[in-house]
């Protein structure tokens, strides 16, 4: 019923969309379907609302490393099948036929249908000014994307690569983050800045930049990182709805994930955090690719005994300590796995809050396993090293719970 | 409170009685009076309008109104500046006030105006009010901004006026979005992005008029050319100091911006224009009689003496009171009585702003986000809510 709700009059979301309505809130009384390694989508059958916090989200767990495609099967509805790139598309598709006043701009995502494919054939549908090829000037189309903001568009900025959008950080720190304080309410900038990020194959240290660290101190941004394409979707349908400014972080290595979605319609929720693998051993916090060696270790510690709880952050900025301090309540144990930079990261801001607020339920220091403080080399086995490896997981975790 | 006077967008309405305060303006006539400017435009691939600008009595005697309560806004503002009451940044705007007011004439409060931070007079020409201006400048919670944005930061979204911007040349871009959401709803009204001589050598200047340009977006480039750069005079900052060719493809006009007349008639027929071919730049040339803010003195790089001389030369107010007088539109003391007028409005004004109290400590908080924080959280939590207390009701109901 919710979700009928919650998708406006007119929506023809069907009442058994429920099934995907369950509170993965991570209390110990909850009784939760058990996803180790196999997905699936069958979830409580009931409304179940457990407080005011209530989240659309299948437990779907995609536990693969990012060559594999495995897809995930749901019991109770066919769904349909799609790439993570597909998924993005699917879902600014439904926004911009929803919405008249969402459009995208960026570098090649009109006629050339996106570098990652994400906008194909979106120009043919809705014409050049709606899907609009820029030239090569991040700093003034992002602007231009925020001044279309300030007067009621929903624009949809795509840098072809995340790290061309620190030539736009003046507009996204000062206009798009501030502007709705500065102006003390008046304007509101609901823009989506959202493109690739991460290390990805041997594509050099310019091109392989994560920039979630440097924008996480920009006050009045959202900041939120997809990692499978359910979540995709939910995350990119969720951001251009919001009325706050979001960056959504994708990755260039998970782009041709596979994995079976539901057909009806939904939107995530911006702020919360998925559990991806319920344990009690230790609380594994994660996010984008990173998730994939966090579950790739998480085999191999099954194996051995452990019982890990793998916890997709997915919202960088506020971190959702909800779920997060739950997990920390029950295992007693974190380790954080991301692909940020060590220095400043956003597992150093984590790291932070969790010892601020949960610091009297941790039994050991907080681990934090980021990527080394060093431009990404070209050279492959080189770039394999300045990202967290399944092994590195691994003997962390058994240090860990010593 | 204390407002401009309202224009009608088209010369030749009349303007209705009530929104003058001023004795003498209700009953001045609106039959057209044609006045040459004191220089011609000078055009860079274009033919400039006439010379020749049609104007009336009533419209003469709002502008003489409006330009002196900006002079007399601006030169309160120092005082209150140097008495501690308005602190950080404070950019005035005093000899520039025809720029504003002529802009003002000629087009709607559908149009767009985005500026940097000498925004207070334009702030009033959007419909802004004098209260609003000096709460925000004394970081009072009734300024236009709640006191959270500043000098800087001037907003009014009813009125077109999109603030306010710190970083120099950022606010560029921004006009082009504005620009570009015209174009998207096709509401024929246009965007007028107004920068300085220093902001003219900012890269994303260019990049912005060249997606302009491109997709002729109806985006009019204000250059106000008051000649300094901060400290730094635009001989020395820039290669080519005449900005209204910077365009190079996208047409361009010099309009002397001491002059109200001559900025109307320009604004006016770069409306058209945009509204047709695209982007256009208009180089006012103006003057500050303040230095860059008030931490500058003004008197490190330039003399004087030519500050005297514009002033004596070239000063907008000046000039429409000798065109009211040689047209006999009013009298010296008529006009006289319109500053004196125009300074208690002011000094209310900023007498109520003192009173005005300091925002709540918990506005720190306010307004970071759009309240509720993403979609669905707590459009969830209503209906959950909402749910909870009619499934209670009905329970009630069977139970009792």
């Amino acid at each position: 019923m919710a979700a009928t709700i919650l998708h406006g009059v007119g929506a023809t979301t069907a009442l058994s969309s429920i099934n995907y309505n369950n509170s993965r809130r991570s209390l110990p009384e909850r009784k939760r379907t058990s996803l180790v390694i196999q997905c699936d989508g069958s979830l409580s059958s009931g409304l179940n609302i457990s407080n005011n916090r209530g989240a659309k989200l299948s437990t779907n767990a995609v536990a693969q490393t990012k060559q594999e495609n495995v897809t995930a099967s749901t019991t109770s509805k066919p769904g349909h099948e799609l790439l993570l790139f597909e998924a993005l598309r699917e879902g600014l598709e439904e926004e911009m036929e929803r919405d008249p006043h969402v459009c995208v701009m960026g570098e090649d995502v009109g006629h050339y249908g996106g570098s990652y494919k994400v906008t194909k054939g979106l120009a043919d549908k809705y014409g050049d000014l709606r899907v609009l090829d820029t030239p090569i000037a991040e700093n003034s189309f992002t602007g231009m994307g925020i001044g279309a903001a300030m007067t009621g568009l929903r624009p949809i900025v795509e840098g072809m690569n995340m790290g061309f959008l620190l030539l736009a950080f003046n507009q996204i720190s000062n206009n798009c983050g501030m502007l709705h304080y500065t102006s003390g309410g008046q304007f509101k900038i609901p823009i989506v800045i959202r493109g690739p990020g991460g290390v990805g194959r041997q594509l050099g240290a310019e091109h392989s930049q994560r920039l979630e660290s440097y924008f996480q101190s920009i006050p009045g941004i959202q900041m939120v990182a997809c990692s499978t394409p359910y979540n995709a979707k939910g995350l990119m349908k969720a951001a251009i709805r919001s009325d706050n400014p979001v960056i959504l972080f994708e990755h260039v290595l998970l782009y041709n994930l596979k994995e079976r979605i539901p057909d009806e319609e939904y939107v995530l929720s911006l702020e919360e955090a998925e559990m991806v693998r319920p344990g009690k051993h230790v609380t594994v916090l994660t996010y984008s690719r990173m998730r994939y060696h966090v579950m790739q270790a998480a085999k191999t510690l099954v194996n051995k005994g452990y019982d890990p709880e793998v916890i997709d952050i997915r919202s960088l900025k506020p971190f959702d300590l909800h779920t997060i301090g739950n997990s920390v309540k029950k295992t007693h144990h974190v380790l954080i796995v991301e692909e940020c930079m060590r220095t400043g990261g956003i597992g150093a801001s984590l790291t932070a809050s969790i010892n601020e607020h949960f610091h009297d339920y941790l039994d050991a220091p907080i681990v934090c396993l980021s990527s080394q403080d060093v431009p990404t080399p070209y050279a492959g086995a080189l770039e394999e090293w300045t990202v967290v490896q399944p092994a590195q997981i691994v003997a962390a975790v058994e240090q860990l719970c010593q | 409170m204390a407002q401009l006077t309202h224009r009608a967008s088209a010369l030749h309405k009349s303007i209705p009685a009530v929104l003058f305060a001023a004795r003498g303006l209700a009953t001045a006539s609106t039959s057209p009076i044609t006045v040459e400017t004191s220089l011609p435009f000078t055009g860079h691939k274009i033919d400039p309008p006439s010379r020749s600008v049609e104007t009336s009595s009533q419209e003469l005697l709002t502008f003489f109104r409006d330009m002196a309560l900006m002079r007399r806004m601006e030169i309160a503002a120092d005082s209150l500046y140097k008495a501690k009451l308005i602190r950080g940044f404070c950019h005035l705007y005093d000899g520039q006030e025809a720029v504003c007011v002529g802009m003002e004439a000629a087009i709607n409060k559908k149009d767009c105006i985005i500026t940097a931070y000498r925004d207070h007079c334009i702030f009033l020409g959007r419909g802004g009010t004098l209260l609003e201006a000096f709460a925000e400048l004394m970081g009072r919670k009734s300024g236009c901004s709640k006191g959270k944005g500043g000098s800087m930061h001037f907003y009014k979204k009813e009125g077109g006026f999109y603030g306010g911007h710190g970083i120099v040349g950022a606010q560029v871009p921004l006009g082009c979005g504005l620009a570009f959401a015209q174009k998207y709803s096709k509401d024929e009204s246009v965007t007028f992005a107004m920068y300085g001589d220093g902001a003219a050598n900012q890269g994303q200047l260019f990049e912005a008029l060249n997606m302009a340009a491109l997709w002729d977006l109806p985006a009019i480039l204000v250059c106000e050319n008051n000649h300094y750069g901060m400290g730094t005079a635009e001989w020395r900052a820039a290669k080519s100091p005449a900005y209204y060719k910077r365009g190079d493809y996208v047409p361009g006009l010099k309009v002397d911006g001491m002059d109200v007349l001559a900025v109307k008639q320009a604004c006016k027929f770069a409306k058209e224009h945009a509204l047709k071919n695209g982007p256009i730049i208009l180089e006012m040339d103006t003057y500050r009689y303040h230095g860059h803010s008030m931490s500058d003195p003004g008197s490190t790089y330039r003399t004087r003496d030519e500050i005297s001389g514009v002033r004596q030369e070239r000063d907008p107010i000046e000039r429409v009171r000798k065109l009211i007088l040689t047209h006999d539109i009013a009298t010296e003391k008529e006009l006289k009585d319109t500053e004196k007028e125009v300074r208690k409005e002011v000094d209310e004004a900023i007498a109520q702003a003192k009173e005005s109290p300091m925002p709540d400590p918990s506005e720190l908080f306010t307004n970071v986000y759009v309240k509720g924080l993403g979609t669905e959280v707590k459009l969830f939590h209503y209906i959950h809510l909402f749910l909870s207390r009619l499934l209670t009701t009905i329970v009630l109901e069977f139970l009792l």
